[in-house]
């Protein structure tokens, strides 16, 4: 019985322990890695992940993918970048609207919230596969992106703007202060509200959720939306950060967060696994990062390396179900 | 021949199968009969492959054998053809048939002519006329059938295992199924037919095995058996609960269906039908899963069911057929499980307040005496009797006016049955309406107050308890 506990504890507690003997090997490696600039550093380039995460995490307990955060961070930081530069002008009724930022902000949300809707409408009502219904979404945010920015990075925002995505407040980065208060809400409802018990019941078995009566349709177009803003978010951040809204930001982001949220013990398949192990994986994907540019590893490399870790992460992740 | 001697398997600690011990002679038709949850299916699977963890020895033709998987066992000549057909319906005939031992030429190529022409002298043999390059799915059951026999005896099997094969196809069908048997039999194969129903038994075996709770009751020579014999073997038990006082039924309808379906207030109704005869689908219409345009009153009020959150806002309540599909989340906990239909009533200011989920919770363990390690147990990890416990307790947690039970018992120890069946009369004392469907008479008889029979998708007949008899039911439940 002991060793079983043991086992279990080992188990529970892999992803931890992986990174942890992660850090310590990095630090013996390079000490430039051990110190709090580097710390701060790694937290606030994965903040942008952190937050396009939970949102994934979510999507895919309720048994779901969303392949669209990448572009859709990109088009709702580029509206952002867009109003808060020109505003809106309509010459014909010779109006100007101008936006603050928090003005921007709150677009920003809404327009991520709205695409991501639109993806679970989309999905529910037509039963479109998610893999299918948000590679299209790929492809059209992108799209948009580049017809909203023709092309060119908007950027020169000034000091108010880009604190949010590089200042400090009370001693931690802002971006962190940021994806911090999402994670804390977002484990919230995963566990306190029906919400999060209801995305658990539906990717566990969809079938008895909606025989249970559960509003099976309504609950994931929420989880889209609530992927969607946040993905709207994370395009604030990446704006805010670069001082610039790229036209091809956030290529390739919901590889790296399918990757943590994976890597963090959520299953696939739905219905298992949780945020703070997809902060958890988010984290050694950073540090993972970090300490590659660190020792000098070829960025070619680092891309097999992070691959290698992803695969791994999964063949532990089944052999211990198989258990 | 095929002998099993002692063979025992259990699952996660509950034992399907004791010491079964049988002879399956060649040459023969051995009929394996036996309630739902006697052990058959299990039994077959390891006979056949599927299942290669248990205790035991299998001897065939005198050699002891143990079968790593399905296809060792198919190379020894054994061949299952399960209830739920294995085949690929967008392939054609032949392809099925040849499924994994494809004729090549010498180029490597699929030798499409060969593969229909012997798949010709198959279809020939079985008189089954069909064309080789048509799709299975285009095919009715009781043909898609004869292609899996096909391709058995393509596999050259001596031992044919068939289960439960006339669960899902019609009479006519049948007679046709069985002159395949009779001539399978006359060429020396070992027929293994599995069944629950006792007139097959009776037109087709030439010898009996009855199984009970897993283990060998009986074996002999069906000649000079009477189904009443057969029965009294395969129950072992008289199921005849307390049957409460008609009186106890009241007159007032609490849910009426159309003209032809009504329900009285403290009512147990038995809904009778053999499989596909549309017993699951009215159920599931009533309970608003698939698109209806039933007129449904509840309390004489009438009531518009669009969806399962209808259903329950007016009152009624489904345990279905499949509890593992439909039923419950498996890799969730007990305690999540029992509060899924009511989390909204399990709330302090908007969040989920535990005590109240482990107070609900504890409600319902005690009450049907739920057996569990803890409220933080898998659901996955607990007996079939058990699980169904907890669908029925989800239910009974949202106060239900009306149950609608779909093969409340299906795959459950008879212990656990019997608490089942107490719990329904129960409830009916309490005054809910209970409709429950079944495919077992026993129970159907044993708990219902009146009995509805059903054959292709309609109502056939009408008996109250005191008049329903097995013969009476089952002549009108079987389509003509």
């Amino acid at each position: 019985m002991e060793g079983q506990n043991y086992k279990q504890l080992l188990s529970r507690f892999q992803s931890l322990i992986a990174l942890v003997i992660l850090c310590i090997v990095i630090s013996l490696l390079s000490d430039k890695f051990l110190t709090a600039t580097n710390a701060w550093n790694v937290m606030r380039q994965i903040s942008v992940n952190v937050c396009i995460s939970v949102g994934m995490t979510m999507v895919i307990l309720a048994g779901g993918i969303d392949l669209s955060v990448g572009s859709v961070l990109a088009l709702c930081g580029a509206i952002a970048a867009g109003l808060l530069k020109d505003g809106i002008e309509l010459p014909s009724a010779n109006l100007f609207i101008g936006f603050t930022i928090l003005g921007v902000t709150v677009v920003a949300l809404l327009a991520g919230s709205l695409i991501g809707s639109f993806n679970g409408f989309v999905i529910t009502r037509f039963n479109v596969p998610p893999f299918v219904a948000t590679l299209a979404m790929l492809t059209i945010a992108r799209g948009l992106t580049m017809l909203w920015t023709k092309g060119f990075p908007i950027s020169n925002f000034g000091e108010n703007f880009t604190w949010i995505g590089t200042g400090w407040f009370i001693g931690i980065p802002v971006p962190v202060w940021i994806s911090g208060i999402i994670v804390l809400i977002a484990v919230v409802i995963t566990n306190r509200t029906r919400l999060g018990r209801y995305i658990y019941a539906i990717g566990g078995n969809e079938s008895a959720a909606t025989l249970s009566g559960i509003n099976v349709k309504k609950i994931k177009l929420t989880v889209y939306a609530i992927a969607g803003g946040l993905a709207g978010a994370g395009g604030l951040l990446v704006t805010s950060r670069l001082d610039a809204a790229q036209p091809n930001a956030g290529l390739g982001y919901e590889l790296d967060s399918i990757a943590a949220v994976v890597i963090g013990g959520t299953s696939l398949t739905g219905g298992r696994g949780s945020i703070g192990g997809t902060v958890l994986g988010a984290v050694i994907i950073g540090v993972l990062n970090n300490g590659l540019v660190l020792l000098n590893v070829s960025p070619f490399w680092q891309q097999v390396v992070k691959g290698a870790v992803i695969l791994a992460a999964v063949i532990i992740d089944k052999a211990k179900s198989k258990n | 021949m095929l002998v099993t001697e002692n063979i025992s398997k259990s699952f996660s600690g509950v034992a399907a199968l004791q010491d079964v011990c049988l002879e399956l002679h060649p040459g023969k038709v051995n009929a394996i009969i036996g309630e739902n949850g006697a052990g058959k299916s299990t039994l077959m699977k390891i006979l056949s492959g599927v299942y290669t963890e248990y205790d035991g020895k299998i001897i065939f033709n005198n050699k002891q054998v143990r079968f790593q998987n399905t296809r060792e066992a198919r190379e020894a000549g054994i061949t299952i053809i399960h209830q739920e057909l294995k085949l690929v319906p967008d392939l054609t005939i032949a392809e099925n048939i040849f499924l994994g031992r494809e004729i090549t030429n010498r180029f490597g190529l699929l030798d499409r002519d060969a593969m229909i022409e012997q798949t010709t002298a198959l279809l020939g043999r079985l008189k089954l006329n069909a064309d080789p390059s048509a799709k299975v799915s285009s095919l009715k059951v009781g043909q898609q059938q004869v292609v899996e026999i096909a391709k058995a005896l393509l596999h050259d099997a001596s031992v044919i295992i068939m289960d439960e094969p006339t669960s899902a196809i019609s009479e006519s069908e049948v007679a046709v199924l069985f002159g395949i048997i009779d001539k399978l039999r006359s060429e020396g194969k070992t027929i293994v037919y599995i069944s629950h129903k006792l007139d097959e038994l009776f037109r087709i075996a030439d010898r009996y095995i009855v199984l009970r709770d897993g283990r060998t009751i009986e074996s002999g020579d069906r000649q000079g058996m009477t189904v009443d014999n057969l029965v009294q073997k395969m129950v072992g038990r008289e199921i005849r609960t307390v049957r409460r006082s008609k009186e106890k039924v009241s007159n007032e309808v609490l849910l009426s269906v159309e003209e032809y379906l009504t329900l009285h207030r403290g009512e147990v109704l038995g809904i009778f039908g053999l499989m596909g005869a549309g017993r699951t689908e009215l159920l599931e219409e009533i309970f608003g899963l698939n698109k209806s345009a039933l007129q449904i009153s509840v309390e004489g009020k009438p009531v518009k069911i669009n969806s399962p959150i209808d259903a329950i806002e007016a009152g009624l309540a489904l345990v279905p057929e499949d509890r593992k599909k439909d039923g419950l989340v498996l890799n969730a906990d007990v305690r999540t499980n029992l509060c899924l239909t009511t989390l909204v009533d399990l709330q302090t200011f908007g969040f989920l307040d535990e005590s109240k989920e482990t107070a609900l919770a504890s409600r319902y363990i005690d009450g049907l005496k739920i057996k569990a390690s803890s409220q933080g147990q898998i659901t996955e990890n607990l007996s079939g009797g058990n699980q169904q416990k907890i669908v029925l307790a989800k239910w009974l947690a949202t106060k239900p006016k009306v149950l609608l039970l779909d093969e409340p018992t299906r795959g459950i120890d008879i212990h656990a049955k019997n608490e089942i069946y107490k719990l329904i009369l129960q409830l009916a004392e309490e005054g809910l309406g209970i409709i429950m469907v079944s495919s077992e008479l026993p129970e159907i008889l044993a708990v219902s107050d009146r009995i509805v029979v059903m054959a292709e998708g309609k109502i056939t007949a009408e008996f109250s308890a005191g008049e329903a008899t097995e013969s009476k039911i089952l002549k009108h439940a079987i389509p003509k």
